[in-house]
C-alpha cells in the first residue's frame, strides 16, 4: 500500500545528491574562488607553476560553480547610464553638409548660391538656396547621396529624406535610419565600456543594455562610482577639423558651419574651426604612447585605409595651412601641415606628462563613445558593509534555521525530525540551483532564504496536519499517511503556484536586489515542494518498512 | 508530549459576528488610508530621486554639526538619521544622509555628492562613506510607475488563477483580503514613517504571495467539505474548514515569524524596512485569510452542487482534483 518504486526511489536520491554536489563548492567559497580565478588565467595563457598550484586547491572533477554576491554583499558600483543617441544625428548631419555644400556647388547654374541655415533642429540640415527654381534639381542631387539602410526592419529604405520648403532645402534622417543607427549607437556603446572596464581587469562586471536606450554598469571590487565613470565616462572623441582662424575673444561669431573651441594648455586662445572634420577617431586602428623627435610624450597613431586617403587628401590639398586635433572639444595642437602625409599614420604632440600620454592612447584605442552617456543611477557599497551585511545574514539564517528545526521537532517528533531533514536538503538544493545558473545572491536575496526556511515547512505542515486528521478516522497508520499526503497535495499545489505566481512577477518587474530576493524565492518554492512531496515521503516510507509500527503518532 | 499551538479539536464560531470583523478590518483600513493620505509615505530615493550617503566613523554620530556643515552647502532638502543596530561594534557610529534630488535635474550630479563628502569629512576627519547611492528623478518616476503594475498584475494574475481553479466568489473573497492586507501594510509605513523603497514593494508582494497562501488552504478544505457535506450549511461548513485547518495556519506562521523575528532582530539595519514589511504582513495575512476572505466568502455565497457539469458560475477547471 505505502511503497515507492525503485526507479523513482533511485531518481529522488540522485537529484538530492547532484543538487548537494553542486552547492558544496559554495561551502568552501574563497578555496574555489581562487581556483576559478586561477584556471580562468591558465585559460587565457598565464599557464605558470603558481596558477597551476593555485587551480590544484580544488578538485576540477568534483563542480566548482558558486553562487555569485551581488553588490551589495561584495561592494562595489553600480551605474545606470542613458546613451545620447540622438548626439550621432548631429554628428552625422555635420559630416553630410560638406558633401552636399560640394554637390550643390557643382550645380551653381541651376540652383544658384547656397547657404546653411543656423539653429536647425537637431539631426536636421537646413539649406536656403537662392533660385527656388532650381529646387527640384537640388532634391534629385541629394537624393543620389542617400544610401540603403542596412537593418533588418529598414530594408528597402534610404537613410536620408530629402523635401523643400519654398527655398529651403531640408534633409533629415529617415526613421529607418535613425532606428539603425540608434541601434549600432547602442552596440557601441556597450562594446566600448566592455573594452574599457576591461583594461583595468576587475572581476566579473555586468554590462548589460535595458530597455531602449540605457546601460546598466555594475562591477564588484570598484572603489566608488565615480572612479568607474572616469573609467568610462571619458568620451575621447578625437577630430581632425581644418582651422579656420585663431582668436582670443571667446565670444567671437564663429560663422555658418564652423564652431570656436578653445585651446587645452593655452589660456585665453580659441579656434575658429569648421565643423566637418576630415577624419575622426572612429578612422583609428591603433594609438601608442610615444616620444616626438625633442623627446616630450606623444601619441603615435595611424588610420583605416579610408581614413589614411581622407587624411593623405587632404593634407595634399592644405599644405601650409593648420588643421586642428581636437580631443573633447579642446584643440590639443594646431600644427601646420609641412606635407603631404601619407600611410595615414601621425604623432599628436602637446604638453603630455608620460602618464597622460599613456592614457590617452588607451582611451583612443578603446575607441571613442559615440554619443554621451548621462548617468541616471548611480550606487556605491563599501565593501565594509557588505561584510557586514554577509556576516548579519550568516547569523541570523542560523538562528532562523535552529529555531525552526527545534519547533518542527518539539510539534512533530520523529515526523518532525524527517521534515528537518528535508528543510536542511532544502537549503543545500537552494544554492545548488543558484549555482548551477550561476545567480546571484543579494541581501535580499538572503532574506527570501530565511523567508523559506520559515515557509517550506508549510507544505510539511500541511501533510503532518492531514495525516492526524486522517488517523482520527483511517484504519492504519499505513492508510493515514497515504491519504494525508493525497488529500493534502491539491492544497499544496495550489498555494504553492499562487506564490510562484508572484515571484515571476517580481522577477520580470523587478531589478537588482529585488531580482535576487525573487530568484530565491522562486527556487526557494520549487525544492520545498520537491523535498516534501517526494523526500519526507520517502522517509517516511522507508522508516516504515522498517519498523512496521502498528500505531504512529504524529 | 507534543508542543501544540492549536488543541487537537477546536470549534470556534468565526462567524458568529460577521459584522465585527468586517468592522475592524473597515475600521483599520480607513485609519491606513487616513495615515497614508494624511501623512504619505516615507518614500526612499528610489521613488523620489536623490542621493543617500550612509557614514561611518568612530567618533559618535552629531546630528546637530552634520546638519549645519551641510546647510552651507544649500542642496535643499536634507534629512539627517543616526542609525542604530544591536550588531554594530562600540567604534561604528553610523548615520544615513539623504539629500533630495536637485531642481531641474534630470541626472544624478556627481558634484553633490562631492561637496557633501568633504563638508562631512571637514567635521569628522575619520568619517567612511560606506555606501552612497543616487538616482535620478528621472529613474524614480519610472521605478514608481513599475513598482505599481506589479503590484496590480500580481493581484491580478492571482484573481484569475483562483477564478480558474475554484470559483469567482474565491477569487474575489482572496483578492480582497489581499487588497485588505497590503492597505493595511501602507498604513503602517505610512503612520510609522518607516522608509518606502523598492524593496518594499518586493515585500508587499511576497505579503500578496503568502496571504494568498494561506488562503488558499482554507478555501482547499471549503473547496473539499463543501462536496462532503452537501446539505450542512455554508457558514457551518466554513467553521469546520477553518477549525479543521486552523493548526495547520498557525503552525505555518510560527514557523515564518520564527524566521522572519531572527532576521528582524539580527539581520541587519540595511533590511530591517523589508523585513518589518514581511513579518506584518504574515501577521495581517494569517488574520485576513480567516476573517476576510472567509467572511467575504460567506457573504457572497457559494455554488454547492459540485456533483453536476458546471453551467453558469463556475468553469470546467473548477474542480479538476477534488
Amino acid at each position: 500500500m505505502l511503497q515507492v518504486d525503485l526507479w523513482k526511489r533511485v531518481l529522488i536520491w540522485a537529484t538530492v545528491v547532484v543538487g548537494l554536489l553542486l552547492a558544496m563548492p559554495n561551502a568552501f567559497y574563497s578555496r574555489v574562488e581562487t581556483h576559478n580565478d586561477a584556471v580562468k588565467a591558465i585559460e587565457a595563457g598565464f599557464d605558470t607553476s603558481e596558477n597551476r598550484d593555485l587551480a590544484a586547491g580544488w578538485p576540477s572533477y568534483l563542480p566548482s560553480g558558486l553562487v555569485n554576491l551581488g553588490l551589495d554583499l561584495r561592494g562595489g558600483a553600480h551605474l545606470l547610464a542613458e546613451v545620447q543617441v540622438q548626439d550621432v544625428y548631429e554628428a552625422r548631419m555635420e559630416s553630410l553638409w560638406p558633401e552636399v555644400r560640394d554637390l550643390l556647388r557643382d550645380a551653381r547654374d541651376e540652383v544658384g548660391t547656397i547657404r546653411l541655415q543656423p539653429n536647425a533642429p537637431l539631426g536636421e540640415l537646413r539649406i536656403k538656396i537662392s533660385e527656388p527654381a532650381g529646387m527640384n534639381r537640388a532634391i534629385e542631387l541629394v537624393r543620389t547621396l542617400a544610401q540603403p539602410v542596412v537593418s533588418l526592419t529598414g530594408a528597402g529604405s534610404t537613410d536620408l529624406e530629402v523635401r523643400g520648403e519654398d527655398d529651403v532645402l531640408v534633409i533629415t534622417l529617415s526613421e529607418a535610419e535613425r532606428q539603425a543607427l540608434d541601434d549600432r549607437t547602442m552596440q557601441q556603446s556597450l562594446e566600448i565600456i566592455r573594452r574599457r572596464i576591461d583594461e583595468v581587469g576587475t572581476r566579473e562586471p555586468t554590462i548589460q543594455r535595458q530597455g531602449f536606450d540605457r546601460i546598466l554598469i555594475q562591477v564588484p571590487g570598484i572603489g566608488s562610482a565615480a572612479e568607474l565613470k572616469e573609467i568610462i565616462g571619458t568620451t575621447a572623441q578625437l577630430t581632425f577639423q581644418p582651422v579656420v582662424s585663431r582668436t582670443s575673444d571667446s565670444s567671437e561669431r564663429p560663422g555658418v558651419g564652423n564652431e570656436l573651441v578653445p585651446a587645452l594648455d593655452q589660456e585665453g586662445v580659441y579656434y575658429i574651426l569648421e565643423q566637418a572634420p576630415v577624419v575622426t577617431g572612429e578612422d583609428l586602428t591603433n594609438a601608442q604612447p610615444a616620444f616626438d623627435q625633442n623627446g616630450r610624450p606623444a601619441v603615435n597613431f595611424s588610420f583605416n585605409p579610408s581614413g589614411a586617403r581622407r587624411f593623405g587628401d587632404y593634407t595634399a590639398q592644405n599644405i601650409g595651412s593648420p588643421f586642428a586635433i581636437v580631443l573633447d572639444d579642446e584643440v590639443i595642437s594646431a600644427p601646420v601641415i609641412q606635407a603631404h602625409i601619407a600611410g595615414g599614420s601621425g604623432i599628436i604632440t602637446g604638453n603630455f606628462t608620460v602618464e597622460e600620454s599613456t592614457q590617452l592612447a588607451v582611451l583612443l584605442r578603446a575607441g571613442a563613445l559615440p554619443a554621451e552617456l548621462v548617468f541616471l543611477e548611480e550606487r556605491t557599497i563599501g565593501p565594509e558593509l557588505g561584510q557586514d551585511s554577509i556576516d548579519a545574514g550568516k547569523i541570523a539564517t542560523m538562528v532562523a534555521f535552529v529555531a525552526v528545526l527545534v519547533f518542527m521537532a518539539l510539534s512533530y517528533g520523529l515526523f518532525g525530525l524527517f521534515a528537518n531533514v528535508a528543510l536542511i536538503l532544502n537549503i543545500a538544493l537552494i544554492f545548488g540551483l543558484l549555482s548551477m545558473i550561476g545567480a546571484t545572491l543579494t541581501l535580499p536575496g538572503i532574506a527570501g532564504i530565511v523567508l523559506t526556511v520559515g515557509m517550506a515547512v508549510d507544505a510539511n505542515v500541511l501533510v503532518f496536519e492531514r495525516i492526524r486528521e486522517e488517523l482520527r478516522t483511517a484504519r492504519g497508520p499505513a492508510r493515514a499517511i497515504e491519504l494525508g499526503y493525497e488529500k493534502a497535495l491539491s492544497a499544496i499545489v495550489d498555494a504553492n503556484i499562487t506564490t510562484f505566481i508572484t515571484a515571476v512577477i517580481l522577477y520580470v518587474m523587478g531589478s537588482g536586489p529585488v531580482r535576487g530576493f525573487a530568484v530565491t524565492l522562486g527556487f526557494g518554492i520549487l525544492t520545498s515542494v520537491f523535498t516534501a512531496i517526494f523526500v519526507t515521503r520517502l522517509l517516511i516510507v522507508i522508516w516504515f518498512e522498517r519498523r512496521r509500527p502498528k500505531t504512529i503518532e504524529v | 508530549m507534543r508542543l501544540r499551538l492549536v488543541p487537537q479539536q477546536t470549534n470556534f464560531d468565526f462567524f458568529s459576528r460577521p459584522v465585527l470583523w468586517l468592522g475592524i478590518s473597515a475600521v483599520l483600513i480607513l485609519l491606513a488610508l487616513g495615515s497614508f493620505g494624511l501623512r504619505g509615505l516615507n518614500y526612499g530615493i528610489d521613488f523620489r530621486g536623490g542621493t543617500t550617503i550612509r557614514t561611518e566613523s568612530a567618533q559618535p554620530v552629531d546630528v546637530g554639526a552634520y546638519r549645519d556643515a551641510l546647510a552651507a552647502l544649500e542642496l535643499g532638502d536634507v534629512v539627517i538619521s543616526e542609525v542604530f543596530d544591536p550588531n554594530f561594534g562600540p567604534e561604528q557610529n553610523v548615520a544615513m544622509i539623504r539629500i533630495g534630488a536637485q531642481d531641474g535635474e534630470e541626472a544624478v550630479s556627481t558634484e553633490v555628492i562631492e561637496i557633501a563628502e568633504a563638508a562631512l569629512l571637514e567635521i569628522s576627519p575619520d568619517i567612511k562613506f560606506v555606501s552612497v547611492e543616487s538616482v535620478g528623478p528621472k529613474v524614480s518616476g519610472e521605478l514608481i510607475r513599475t513598482a505599481a503594475i506589479a503590484v496590480a498584475l500580481a493581484i491580478g494574475a492571482v484573481l484569475i488563477y483562483i477564478w480558474l481553479r475554484f470559483e469567482w466568489q474565491f477569487a474575489l473573497g482572496a483578492v480582497v483580503a489581499l487588497v485588505h492586507d497590503v492597505i493595511l501594510t501602507i498604513g503602517i509605513f505610512s503612520e510609522l514613517q518607516i522608509r518606502f523603497d523598492l524593496a518594499i514593494i518586493a515585500a508587499l508582494l511576497t505579503i500578496v504571495g503568502y496571504s494568498l497562501n494561506d488562503t488558499v488552504v482554507v478555501f482547499d478544505r471549503v473547496r473539499e467539505n463543501l462536496i462532503k457535506y452537501k446539505s450542512k450549511d455554508l457558514k457551518e461548513v466554513l467553521n469546520l474548514s477553518i477549525n479543521e485547518t486552523l493548526s495547520r495556519t498557525f503552525m505555518t506562521s510560527a514557523t515564518t515569524l520564527l524566521a522572519l523575528i531572527a532576521l528582524l532582530v539580527l539581520g541587519g539595519d540595511v533590511i530591517r524596512g523589508f523585513v518589518f514589511a514581511m513579518t506584518w504582513g504574515v501577521i495581517v495575512g494569517t488574520y485576513s485569510s480567516i476573517f476576510v476572505a472567509s467572511v467575504m466568502l460567506l457573504r457572497l455565497g457559494v455554488k454547492r452542487d459540485w456533483s453536476k457539469p458546471t453551467d453558469t458560475t463556475g468553469n470546467q477547471f473548477g474542480d479538476i482534483d477534488a
